[in-house]
């Protein structure tokens, strides 16, 4: 019972960062036809705008102290952040909510990354066949992935969650399951964190005059653009969205996994099979398939059901999605005329 | 008219004469004889070709090696403070080059691909002319170089690979080894293990699925299970998987209080801070603290782990934390170069760079097959790890193997392993022949 309830736990957390890069996978899809394969990198760069701003805060002010010397003979250096020795406590403070607070900065870069891409790359190949889309998005994620690189290194970069949900919860004494049944603080605040941006998204596509704007251009752009609404610039903001949600993704799993520069290309393909399954185009699809796999790849990885069919844990997204493409062609909640043509 | 008249003694005497004046211009010219051996310097430099982890996800690892081969190339060329020169036990370095020839280098990018290693290997032997080939932070890779170079005539001084296997059944005669391996880390830590955590505890291995991870977690469980230590199980993890709490979660309901990590690198950052999410440093089993273990450490990669190795035992072949002549004069010289403590894969390739240039003193010839005979059996001392002997048999190095933890009060942010022991070389020495393998011909090839 304890194993099923942390693997159940463990599935909804990952498939919460699934169900994040899918949908704006199916957000690029639906408005502008386009398959990016530079998603992933956008998950990765979000990330890294968390490091860059741990970084920034952990400015630190070099004092040399030719007292003592390092093991290879240099003086040694005594650093201390400035962001402590200008703001006291406050400064703890921010060093310590690092992640949390990088959401604010990250949003409005991951924003402009996000246009940019689509304006600056992106709007020129919206005629082109989707294989020329594919090597274009694919080509832009290594170009992106060697800039992080190069600035950063190769190697995982921690980044601490804040010290209050540092430790782990003890969901055995909440559920009345008895004493040692734990679960990681962060892991909780990730799934809570993607269920609330999956219904931003959704209430701002649902509620909002603009989203209903965009929505009818999913349906028909041809349509919607007669009737004199500029509806391609709309789809640019909603790229900058799509955009701006794989980076919200990215910056909150940082205490999960420490990134390094390949992280997006390791989420990229299983949340291609998670859009698939979903089915294509569909925002409700890609959320269920997002969560869905996600916790089945975490059952398969039991024990129990390692023994009796071993190496399942590697195969198991595959072969369910092997399974709905052939009961259900268009996933499980795909349209009917989406990638038929 | 004189007569001539041999008697039998004196046939005996014109005999073994002319034997004599036979052989000699052999011994006086060994370099010159062969001229066709492959890459056979001919001007006044010579060609060594440092094949690392340029790109990939080992790149860091990959450019520490290049600094320490760069720093090795200028001590061989008498710039520098000479380094490990100065400290080595055997004095046929003069600081001028290989055999008076100046040292010059070429770099290839293994990208931790097998066959991506063997392409570049192959360039710098075909178009560059390189003599020899060393580097590389990964036994795949290495084994496939090796391959290589066996085929090729070109000698091959291994980077970091730490698998049973580069020195064990793919063994070739034209490949060295100065890493230490799983096996050795088993016979190291099996006794702390038992000396700091007990000898009644249970083990649960998580292992990355492939030839590494395969021989690492058969080494450790032969280590344990020969204290007395039981296994709860060993599980496969895919290499790279990044999230592992799936296969964390199990660990917990296992009756297990002892996690094994046989993970190396991205997926041993990602599995021990997840771990450590997990509650698995505060918890408490059989009446025991639950403890973890990661065998192969590295302080590159114990970086990327940051608080979350406090306290973790593992082995590691060398750390800039030594206090003997030679690790002190390595670290002075790479750290006034660079600006911070050199890596382990950063010594050992380093010292590799060297033990081939002094073997080609010593042999008085770059002719393989002599370089070969000079590194089979040489006994060293100075390099940073306690008397070493590069073994014939398997062309393994069997030298001290340190036991470090997870350091609980680092001073500088180098400052992450704490030397726990060093464990002396008898500990660590085993029988050449358990592993099989067939070390292959020395023939020189051409190229």
């Amino acid at each position: 019972m304890d194993a099923i309830l942390l693997q159940l736990l463990n599935g909804l957390d990952k498939g919460g960062a699934y169900a994040l890069i899918a949908l704006g996978l199916t957000l690029v899809f639906g408005t502008l036809g386009v398959v990016n394969f530079a998603h992933g990198a956008l998950f990765m760069l979000g990330a890294f705008c968390a490091v860059t701003f741990n970084k920034l805060l952990g400015l630190e002010k070099v004092v040399v102290d030719e007292t003592q010397t390092t093991a290879w003979g240099t003086a040694l250096e005594i650093r201390t952040p400035y962001i402590e020795s200008w703001f006291g406590e406050f400064g703890s403070f921010l060093l310590n909510y690092s992640v949390p607070v990088s959401i604010i900065v990250a949003i409005p870069v991951m924003l402009v990354i996000g246009i940019v891409m689509e304006r600056g790359l992106i709007k020129h190949f919206y005629k082109r066949p989707h294989a020329d889309q594919i090597l274009v998005t694919f080509g832009l994620a290594i170009v992106l992935q060697e800039i992080i690189k190069h600035y950063f290194g190769a190697n995982p970069i921690p980044q601490a969650a804040p010290a209050a949900v540092a430790g782990s919860a003890d969901i055995g004494a909440w559920l009345g399951l008895g004493d040692g049944l734990v679960y990681p603080w962060w892991r909780l605040v990730y799934f809570g964190f993607s269920a609330a941006v999956i219904a931003a998204v959704f209430a701002f596509l649902q509620f909002t005059t603009y989203g209903m704007v965009v929505r009818a251009g999913m349906r028909d752009s041809e349509t919607v653009g007669l009737l004199g609404i500029n509806i391609q610039k709309r789809f640019t903001v909603v790229f900058g969205i799509a955009a701006v949600v794989a980076g919200l993704a990215g910056v909150m799993y940082t205490p999960i996994l420490p990134p390094d520069y390949h992280m997006g290309m390791d989420f990229l393909v299983l949340s291609f099979v998670v859009v698939v399954v979903g089915g294509m185009g569909s925002l409700p699809g890609a959320v269920l398939a997002g969560f869905l796999l996600g916790v089945l790849q975490s059952f398969a990885s039991m024990n129990a059901v390692m023994t009796i069919f071993p190496g399942i844990n590697q195969i198991i997204i595959y072969l369910v999605a092997v399974v709905i493409l052939l009961t259900m062609p268009r996933g499980l909640l795909g349209r009917e005329g989406v990638m038929e043509d | 008219m004189s007569k001539f008249t041999m008697t039998r003694r004196g046939l005996l005497k014109a005999g073994a004469a002319s034997g004599v004046a036979l052989a000699a211009p052999m011994s006086f010219v060994r370099g010159a004889y062969a001229q066709d051996f492959c890459n056979m310097p001919t001007g006044g430099s010579v060609t060594l070709g440092f094949n690392v982890p340029q790109s990939g996800p080992y790149a860091d690892e990959g450019a520490d090696e290049l600094r320490a081969y760069q720093l090795a190339t200028k001590h061989l060329n008498g710039e520098g403070d000479g380094g490990l020169l100065n400290t080595f036990s055997s004095k046929a370095l003069k600081g001028n080059g290989i055999l008076g020839k100046k040292v010059e280098f070429v770099t290839g990018d293994t990208q931790t691909k097998s066959d991506a290693a063997r392409a570049s290997a192959k360039r710098m032997i075909e178009k560059d002319g390189a003599i020899m080939i060393t580097g590389g932070s990964s036994s795949g890779v290495a084994v496939a170089v090796q391959g290589l170079c066996q085929e090729m005539g070109v000698i091959f001084m291994a980077g970091l690979t730490h698998s049973n296997d580069t020195t064990g059944k793919d063994k070739r005669r034209y490949g060295f080894r100065h890493f230490f391996n799983a096996y050795q880390s088993g016979l190291a830590l099996g006794p702390i293990l038992a000396e700091e955590l007990g000898k009644d505890r249970t083990a649960y291995h998580l292992t990355a699925d492939y030839n590494w991870g395969w021989t690492q977690e058969e080494s450790i469980k032969d280590a344990t299970e020969g204290l007395g230590w039981q296994t709860a199980n060993a599980v496969r993890t895919p290499l790279g998987a990044g999230d592992f709490s799936q296969y964390l979660t199990p660990v917990l309901n296992s009756g297990a209080d002892v996690l094994i990590l046989n993970h190396y690198g991205k997926d041993m950052v990602n599995s021990l801070t997840q771990a450590v999410q997990f509650g698995m440093r505060e918890k408490q089993v059989n009446g025991k603290d639950f403890q973890i273990v990661v065998p192969l450490f590295s302080r590159l990669m114990a970086q990327g782990a940051g608080e979350n190795i406090k306290g973790i035992l593992g082995t590691t072949n060398w750390n800039w934390s030594l206090q003997d002549e030679g690790s002190k004069a390595f670290v002075k010289s790479f750290g006034q170069e660079y600006g911070f403590p050199p890596s382990q894969a950063a010594q050992t390739c380093y010292v590799q760079a060297l033990l081939y240039a002094d073997a080609c003193e010593r042999a008085g010839t770059f002719y393989p097959p002599e370089v070969i005979k000079a590194l089979e059996g040489f006994e060293f001392d100075g390099m940073g790890n306690g008397a070493t002997l590069y073994r014939g048999a398997d062309h393994q190095c069997f030298k001290e193997v340190l036991v470090v933890k997870g350091n609980e009060n680092p001073q500088s942010q180098f400052d992450l392993l704490e030397v726990v022991k060093i464990v002396p070389r008898e500990q660590v020495t085993y029988d050449a022949s358990i592993f099989g393998g067939d070390l292959g011909p020395a023939d020189a090839k051409t190229c």
